[in-house]
């Protein structure tokens, strides 16, 4: 019997268990699901009402003007206009409506509402109405308000307008450009470090060891001063951009490679010490190890490091902040994002879209290559994030 | 933009090129100026160690030359700075470490660094747990713990923006959309703007870093958890340990180790938060932590270094502990290579 079937046969009944991981899981779904559903409404719908009745239709209120009291028919005593509250207009379904624009949903579709001065109005769903008084009407045609379910409305126009005009499109190919060759480059110097540290005799290495796990929990806060005030000097000195994607990659790179050392020595020192002693036998060098019998064996480890990376350099916001500009060619994804929040504050439609678009390439790498992912968290826990 | 993917694409190739022809041509160099003669045994014994003396510094130069550049001198530097005036050019002894300690907002980033770690990693690890042990408990657990740690994914700031929808309020008549304020109105509360009430809107913040590390929790103790030798729960349960005895008693003293990797990873990551508070509040309304106040100091008026390096050096101190403990692990774990 495992650990895992003994875990089964203990504790809570099997139903309170199923019902518990099902309310847990809709409860961490239920954020994401809300702008996903949210960047496919109609503007006016997401303003009008919660993105949970998306699937029902929403409520709006608009105005409708009764017939003019001259095409009143009078019966016996009293005068009645007949007619539409959708003629000339978009159709729908009424639910309610009301004499005073704050109070559209005063009365209820189908029933005679009793107006005062001997006037009663009955608007039905389909929006046909029967307005009657005691008395010959006066006056122009009276308006009413009415809360009309119109149906549910889903559109992509909000990802076309983010893609286009508030520079979304862009910020994606530089938010690729600088995640690309940051996980990239780091993995092959990383790579023949780990080797060196866990295959080749010399001294220091012990103390080398030491320094990369200590170095792994370094936050980053500590860099950013000196490092700023470096690329700063350089470009003054060259006479060249200080904050250039050169200088990004490289940031990106070195910040990573602790945990990319880490990470691959772990591995690399546990392959077995035959293959690589009959290879030493056989007379190969030190680079012909690596670069034939390494490589090929650590995918697993490299494959875990570079998702890590990936997902680290594409949903960076401070490291892009100091090394890159705001400018629109050098704009990521995140600092896109960062700056809509502030201008576009409670525009949904915009800041929905912008931000499913930077989620969506992180979330389809996670699903597709989460076996690594996690392999990699197990063997790499001690850095934090 | 096209000519920007091929300059992207180009600068790939051509690092990965470079990089490559660096370990290569560092190679046969070092072959070249330490021959192997095959009539001369005693030279060539020599070149064989020279060699193998020289090649691991090949091997790990680039990598050392970043470390350094990037990580070991910047520690260096900013402790230095903390000590200088705010363009870094006159010395001021203490004077950014008095005015730290006297500044409102250096203590209210401090007090509410202390309340996030105090919050987030225990209840990360506290439901972390709690899911790791029913998901493993059900047919369709992977499909569970894939969709909680799917948060892990998605960027800080795409978080912010999905919460910061769910925060959201209307003032006046108009309908509220956001799912919090509904919720409440629902069941007959005022809607509030959450994010600015004073003190709790902290712990709004730290739902959304709890939302995002709870997945890893799981993770980890989940692989924890199913590494405990079966021997010891069946013979709990021999000796009538009910399920609420056998999970405190015999689980969780077994996974420890566990628990505590998980609770320091995520206190170094909390100790870092910075993404969550910018796009969030920015620090108004009483949320500030030492990261942003950090950042903050860094451009506010031109840029103070020293006060900035002070904040950094206040976030390094609290990861040193770890940092220790961590390489003595390493040390120890390596003894037995």
């Amino acid at each position: 019997m495992s650990a895992v079937a003994s875990l089964r046969r203990i504790g809570l009944p099997r139903l309170v268990v199923h019902l518990s991981v099902l309310v847990i899981c809709i409860i961490w779904l239920i954020p994401t699901l809300g702008i996903l559903v949210t960047s496919f409404r109609d503007a006016g719908q997401i303003a009008a009402s919660g993105w949970w009745t998306a699937f029902t239709g929403a409520a709006e209120t608009s105005a409708a003007r009764l017939g003019d009291p001259s095409t009143a028919k009078q019966n016996g005593a009293t005068y009645v206009i007949t007619g539409s509250v959708f003629e000339g207009g978009k159709g729908g379904a009424v639910r309610a409506f009301g004499t005073r624009v704050a109070a559209p949903t005063e009365f209820a579709v189908g029933k005679a509402a009793d107006l005062g001065d001997g006037e009663t109005l009955t608007i039905n769903e389909d929006g046909s109405y029967t307005y009657s008084k005691n008395a010959p009407f006066e006056g122009r045609g009276k308006r009413v308000y009415l809360s009309v379910a119109t149906p549910p409305s889903f559109t992509t126009e909000n990802y076309r307008t983010v893609l286009t005009s508030q520079g979304i499109g862009q910020s994606f190919v530089n938010s690729l450009t600088v995640a690309v060759p940051a996980t990239i480059i780091p993995i092959l110097i990383a790579a023949f470090a780990a080797y060196a540290l866990s295959w080749m005799e010399f001294p220091g290495r012990a103390l080398i060891i030491a320094l990369v796990v200590g170095l792994i929990v370094v936050p980053l806060q500590m860099s950013l001063i000196p490092l700023l005030k470096m690329y700063n000097e350089i470009g003054n000195f060259f006479g060249v951009p200080s904050r250039s994607y050169a200088g990004i990659w490289l940031a990106h790179s070195a910040f990573g490679m602790p945990l990319a050392i880490y990470l691959l020595r772990n591995y690399i020192a546990g392959l077995p010490r035959e293959i690589i002693e009959s290879a030493r036998v056989d007379g190969a060098s030190d680079f012909e190890i690596f670069v034939k019998i390494i490589l090929p064996l650590s995918f697993p480890a490299l494959a875990s490091f570079s998702i890590f990376q990936f997902l680290w350099t594409w949903n960076d916001l401070l490291v892009a902040m100091v090394f890159l500009g705001t400018g629109k060619d050098q704009l990521v994804l995140t600092g896109a994002l960062n700056a809509l929040l502030g201008s576009m504050g409670g525009k949904w439609e915009i800041l929905t879209a912008s931000a499913f678009i930077t989620i969506v390439v992180p979330i389809i790498v996670f699903f597709a290559l989460q076996r690594y992912l996690v392999r990699g968290l197990l063997a790499g826990s001690v850095k934090g994030g | 933009m096209i000519s920007q993917i091929v300059s992207a694409v180009g600068v790939v190739i051509a690092g990965v090129f470079v990089c490559a022809l660096y370990y290569w041509l560092s190679d046969k160099i070092l072959q070249a100026v330490f021959p192997v003669p095959v009539d001369n045994v005693r030279a060539a014994s020599v070149n064989l160690n020279r060699r193998a003396t020289v090649r691991p510094w090949l091997f790990l130069g680039p990598a050392l030359i970043l470390l350094v550049v990037y990580l070991v001198y910047p520690v260096v530097a900013t402790f230095i700075l903390s000590f200088y005036d705010r363009s870094g050019g006159d010395f001021v002894g203490l004077a950014n470490y008095r005015w730290a300690i006297q500044d409102a907002q250096f203590r209210q980033s401090i007090f509410n660094n202390i309340l996030w770690l105090a919050v987030v990693p225990a209840a990360c690890t506290f439901f972390g747990l709690v899911i790791a042990v029913l998901t493993d408990r059900i047919w369709w657990g992977n499909l569970a713990k894939s969709l909680i740690f799917m948060p892990m994914a998605i960027s800080f700031v795409g978080a912010s923006v999905i919460w910061k929808f769910i925060y959201e309020y209307r003032g006046g008549t108009e309908t509220q959309i956001g799912l919090l304020n509904a919720v409440v109105q629902a069941i007959g509360g005022n809607p509030q703007v959450w994010i600015s009430l004073p003190f709790w809107n902290n712990f709004f913040l730290m739902v959304i870093l709890i939302w995002i590390q709870t997945g890893f929790a799981m993770v980890i103790l989940s692989a924890a958890l199913r590494g405990i030798p079966e021997e010891t729960i069946e013979a709990a349960v021999i000796d009538g340990a009910n399920g609420w005895q056998i999970f405190w008693k015999i689980m969780v003293p077994q996974i420890w180790g566990t628990i505590a990797v998980v609770w320091t990873t995520i206190t170094i990551l909390v100790l870092k938060v910075f993404d969550i508070v910018l796009t969030m509040t920015n620090g108004q309304w009483n949320t500030m932590v030492l990261a942003n106040l950090m950042f903050d100091w860094m451009f506010r008026g031109g840029g103070d270094s020293g006060r900035s390096a002070v904040i950094a050096l206040v976030i390094m101190a609290a990861v040193t502990p770890i940092m220790i403990w961590n390489i003595r692990q390493a040390n120890k774990e390596m003894g037995g290579h």
